[in-house]
């Protein structure tokens, strides 16, 4: 029997992905697991494996266009197998817009939001939230429940109202669903039966962030005409720093920088005595795990620092999840560190280099760059001195960390040669004044330069 | 088949126990010439004299380990603590010593003792005369927890408590001594311990009570019945051990679950059965596990209408019934 792919739902809140590329075509052998294609959501780019062997029979989702997850992408089962035929038209409307990807602007939000809206006035009142015995009777009968008007409280789909659709289906009241609706075979993190009917389950919640920049109005950029050039098309992930760095820098936060030259000395030391004892284990030490380290420290006793701006007040968080700012080809990815205060060097060391290769090689989960207080980027990898990056909203402040390289200081009067970098806080200058942001400076500098643990 | 009222179930199956075995005996508070403060062991000291109906002093917890003495003697001692408000000074002979002999001994002694009490409020007995204390017990392995809500079940699970080797703790739901009635064979039966009863089959909702709220589940399933509603009324019987998969059986038909209990709300009995359920039915539920119960007030208020305000009651039931039915 042919096994059905179907747009994975890739986190919490990412209700739909576009498929940027197809690693196999029509007609390919593709074994189980294998990676089968590439999905973008505004969050991530990530590989999804093939659910099962065989030959992809059908490609029914082009390049470039955007689903719900839970939608069938393809088919894969052996030669000459029967397929089910995506051709009525009503496709359409499940797999969002057609395959316009590459011509323009794309429109992956309201796409799905009208078939969502079709689906709702279709139906019933359904309130969206449904019963685990209704779920599992979801599951076991392939049930679209749209279909199935809920007599519960506020239109609630109940026991009884699938026990009377199930029997009106089975006198033949009504159809059965489409095959390319009906849930795909597979567990996770293949495409899998939970997760299309979780979206069908619950098809109300909205992207959680809109692709396109709707609410802070970027001035508009037209394509130069006349001018040689070419023009690289924009990735999802493009497309989505622009809007944040956009909103963050002139619709959000009046940002102030302040820089401190740091002696990493102590750090150095430490760094090369260590690093072999953590390589035995495993772990591969960098700075950047001092440098959350420090910033912990700085962070507790600095606490305005690991807030957030709201219309009630300053929210200080408890948790100090702080992001690490990671070059990828297309661009600029945040993984983040959950609960640092938690971990000590080498669980640090352990998770920033985790994070890194795993945002490196596309295997980033969406939820794994959500919910940062904080963020640290080191481009002082990429040669630079100092910077004043740009805040990652909706924290209110981020450390930079520049070049380290030996630089003449004066001590005691006396010129010595000493390891140093240049570090940099930008802070939202609505919730911390200068003194508070030096203060978290002087803190992140007084670990530093008096490492020893 | 005799009609009789709850407490002459009672009466009775003591007055055949003590006549079919001689180690039998009845220990408690004024329950030899009396005949007890509710009249249960009315005429046995008459037939069975003083030595196997003893009055005891006004000491809980000395009934209790003059109890587990003759247990441990190989007699068998049907305790009586007058009201279960009064078994609290007898809690460290029963939990610590009663429910732990047999695995502190690591099975050579056991401990085959009843211990009868009236619990529960509706009768204007206030604070000292109203308390449901089968929670406390429940919880402590070791120790058997009964309580039925008809004559039949009274007399038939009286006699396996005495039979059982194990301490049993039999409580009554001393409002339905009189008010309930029902059919008790004239021939030699028992109730096992364990089973639960399904008091009434339905369809549409599973209430799970015990004693006096078993009683008043029914009247309001009766009630409900009349618009359509199909509820089925688990009367658990025995609360230790409980039967899952009566529990199990019932939820997964029905898919919604209310559970009454005449105890205060927080960390009732009742609140056990709604873990079970939520454990072991999470994937057959329609809707949330629903409790009715007492307030968690110190007591069971004197006054007339605060005791209705805390007394779940059939119309309260009914209510309940109803609000999760439409769920």
């Amino acid at each position: 029997m042919a096994t059905k792919v179907i747009m994975p739902q890739l986190g919490e809140s990412v209700v739909e992905g576009t498929v940027s590329r197809w690693l196999k075509r029509e007609g390919d052998t593709v074994n189980e697991y294998e990676a089968l294609l590439e999905v973008s959501t505004d969050k991530v780019d990530t590989e999804v494996p093939s659910p099962a062997s065989g030959t992809v029979l059908k490609i029914y989702v082009e390049e470039g266009e955007t689903v719900q997850a839970g939608v069938l992408l393809a088919v894969i089962g052996e030669p000459g197998e029967p397929i089910p035929e995506a051709d009525e038209g009503g496709t359409q409307d499940h797999h969002g817009h057609g395959g316009n990807g590459s011509k323009q602007e794309p429109q992956p939000v309201a796409a799905p939001a009208k078939a969502m809206a079709t689906a709702q006035s279709s139906g019933s009142g359904y309130t969206g939230h449904i019963t685990p015995v209704v779920a599992r009777m979801v599951a076991e009968h392939n049930i679209d429940l749209s279909q199935i008007k809920g007599t519960g409280r506020g239109g609630r789909i109940t026991k009884k109202d699938v026990l009377a659709y199930l029997k009106q289906r089975e006198q033949g009241d009504v159809q059965d669903l489409p095959p390319w609706e009906q849930p795909g075979d597979g567990e996770l993190f293949k495409p899998t039966d939970s997760f299309a009917v979780q979206t069908k389950a619950q098809p109300a919640p909205p992207p959680a962030k809109p692709v396109a920049p709707a609410a802070s109005p970027a001035p508009p950029s037209p394509t130069p005409q006349g001018t040689p050039g070419e023009l690289v098309q924009l990735s999802n992930i493009r497309r989505a720093i622009a809007e944040h760095m956009v909103r963050s820098k002139l619709h959000t936060s009046p940002h102030v920088s302040t820089i401190f030259e740091i002696d990493m000395g102590a750090v150095l030391d430490h760094y090369h005595a260590t690093k072999p004892i953590f390589a035995k284990q495993g772990v591969r030490l960098t700075l950047t795990a001092y440098f959350m380290a420090a910033s912990v420290v700085a962070l507790r006793e600095n606490p305005y620092i690991n807030s957030q701006w709201t219309d009630e007040g300053i929210y200080l968080h408890h948790a100090m999840n702080i992001g690490m700012a990671v070059a990828i080809p297309d661009g600029l990815i945040v993984p983040v560190i959950k609960n640092a205060q938690d971990l000590n060097l080498m669980g640090l060391a352990r998770a920033v280099t985790d994070l890194a290769e795993r945002a490196r090689n596309k295997q980033l989960h969406p939820d794994e760059v959500q919910g940062g207080t904080f963020t640290i980027t080191n481009h002082g990898v990429s040669g630079s001195l100092f910077a004043t990056p740009i805040i990652n909203q909706p924290q209110v402040a981020i450390l930079g960390i520049g070049k380290l390289e030996k630089r003449v200081k004066v001590i005691n009067d006396a010129i010595a040669i000493r390891p140093m970098l240049y570090a940099s806080l930008t802070f939202d200058h609505r919730v911390i004044d200068g003194a508070t942001g030096d203060a978290f400076m002087a803190s992140f500098q007084r670990v530093l330069e008096n490492w020893r643990e | 088949m005799a009609q009789m009222t709850l407490i002459q179930a009672i009466t009775q199956a003591m007055d055949e126990e003590l006549a079919r075995d001689p180690r039998v005996f009845i220990t408690g508070e004024d329950v030899g010439k009396r005949g007890g403060v509710f009249r249960a062991t009315m005429g046995l000291i008459e037939k069975y004299g003083p030595e196997r109906v003893v009055d005891s002093p006004l000491a809980e917890l000395s009934i209790v380990a003059i109890g587990i003495g003759a247990a441990l003697a190989d007699l068998r001692p049907i305790c009586e603590i007058q009201f279960a408000d009064f078994i609290h000074p007898a809690f460290n002979q029963i939990a610590n010593e009663a429910a732990r002999f047999y695995y502190r001994s690591n099975g050579q002694w056991r401990v085959p003792m009843v211990i009868r009490s009236p619990y529960g409020g509706g009768i204007s007995g206030a604070l000292y005369h109203s308390q449901s204390v089968e929670a406390f017990f429940a919880h402590v392995p070791g120790l058997k927890v009964v309580i039925p809500s008809t004559p039949y079940d009274a007399k038939g699970l009286l006699k396996s408590a005495v039979r059982d080797p194990n301490p049993v703790l039999f409580f009554e739901p001393k409002k339905g001594y009189r008010a309930i009635k029902g059919d008790v064979p004239e021939e030699e039966y028992i109730v096992p311990i364990g089973p639960a009863r399904i008091a009434r089959e339905g369809e549409d909702i599973s209430v799970f009570a015990y004693g006096m709220m078993a009683y008043y589940a029914e009247i309001a399933a009766e009630q409900v019945a009349q618009e359509g509603i199909s509820a089925e009324v688990v009367d658990l019987r025995t609360l230790a051990p409980v039967d899952r998969d009566a529990i199990r059986n019932s939820v997964m038909k029905t898919g919604k679950a209310l559970v009454v209990y005449e105890d205060n709300l927080t960390l009732g009995y009742g609140a056990e059965i709604a873990a079970i359920i939520a454990d072991e039915c999470f994937e057959y539920m329609d809707g949330p596990v629903k409790r009715l119960a007492g307030p968690d007030v110190p007591g069971v208020p004197f006054s007339h209408p605060m005791q209705d305000f805390f007394m779940p009651n059939p119309n309260k039931i009914a209510d309940a019934i109803r609000d999760l039915v439409a769920y």
